[in-house]
């Protein structure tokens, strides 16, 4: 019964995916060649790499709103963590043992260095592949190896400076966005300070980034310190 | 398309498979990992840095921390019930 189940729930799937690749492969091509139109307006976006243009330019809305998208991700993680149900669950006996000392050591050495990549990558993120997503990533993983390390405590009450860290790369964005109403439009950016501004809203929200990513696995009552599979 | 390109997609179509049909959490999630790191290496072979980067950095990382932090809270919730089957 369940194996005929199983069966049934593959072929629909199969089916499905079948479907998407004839109505895939049925889509008329793009009307606009949008990878020429970003070429031409290179000059103006303020970085010279096409995809950073993109994502913090011409289409900075979007980016905007999945930075907001994380952050409530965050926000209700830690709601849904806060209530008795999550404070029950009796702590974790490995937290008792001593973390091993050669990962502590091995912590200790590519913290910095994860932290220089990640400015790197940040900076590299106007000329070429990078930016504030992959910096905030390198961020939260330093955060996530010193946790399981033993050498930084979970955050088990996020306290005010914590939060405002959390929120302020999106408010540094969503004040950018707001001040291009000025100029007439919301994320229109004067295109002399263009560079600049790129570069000071993806500072922040490699900051931020890499502080939620973080909380979503350091956050909440409890945490794991040995990983969860060990 | 090389011969490299051919495996990469193979390889990538099994560790899926495997992923999704691995009757352990453990073994799938690691699976899950796996998978996400030969993504990023057949973005890298499209072409893509940035979403190579992304996958790598993001799904791969990121996502497959969550999920063992996950699989660790549930084999504990297991163990406290069934205080006998050790890890």
């Amino acid at each position: 019964m369940k194996k005929a189940l199983q069966w049934t729930v593959a072929a629909l799937c199969a089916l499905l995916a079948a479907a998407l690749t004839v109505a895939l492969l049925a889509l008329p091509g793009a009307p606009v060649r949008l990878a020429a139109e970003v070429e031409a307006q290179l000059p103006a976006s303020g970085v010279a790499h096409p995809v950073t243009a993109v994502l913090l330019n011409f289409r900075g809305y979007d980016t905007l709103l999945e930075v907001a998208v994380l952050l409530l991700a965050l926000l209700g993680m830690l709601a849904a963590g806060a209530g008795p149900r999550a404070l029950a669950v009796p702590p974790d006996p490995l937290l008792a043992v001593p973390p091993d000392p050669l990962l502590a050591g091995l912590a200790r050495t590519l913290a910095p260095l994860m932290l220089l990549v990640a400015g790197y990558l940040l900076w590299a993120g106007a000329h070429r592949p990078g930016g504030a997503f992959q910096a905030g990533a390198v961020l939260a993983a330093a955060a996530v190896l010193l946790r399981l390390a033993g050498l930084l405590p979970a955050w088990a009450r996020p306290g005010r400076r914590l939060r405002l860290a959390w929120a302020a790369g999106f408010a540094l964005f969503l004040l950018a966005a707001a001040g291009g109403l000025a100029a007439g439009a919301l994320l229109r950016y004067p295109p002399d300070w263009a560079g600049a501004l790129i570069l000071a809203i993806e500072a922040g929200l490699t900051f931020s980034l890499g502080l939620i990513l973080a909380g979503l696995f350091l956050a909440g009552p409890e945490a794991p310190r040995g990983g969860g599979g060990a | 398309m090389s011969a490299f390109d051919l495996l990469l997609a193979l390889a990538l179509l099994l560790t899926a498979w495997r992923a999704l049909a691995s009757p352990e959490l453990f073994r799938a999630v690691v699976l899950f990992i796996v998978f996400g790191l030969l993504m990023a290496l057949a973005w890298a072979r499209l072409a893509a840095p940035d979403i190579a980067l992304a996958e790598a950095a993001i799904g791969a990382g990121l996502t497959g921390a969550l999920l063992l932090d996950a699989v660790g809270h549930l084999r504990r919730g297991l163990r406290r019930k069934t205080p006998r089957r050790g890890p």
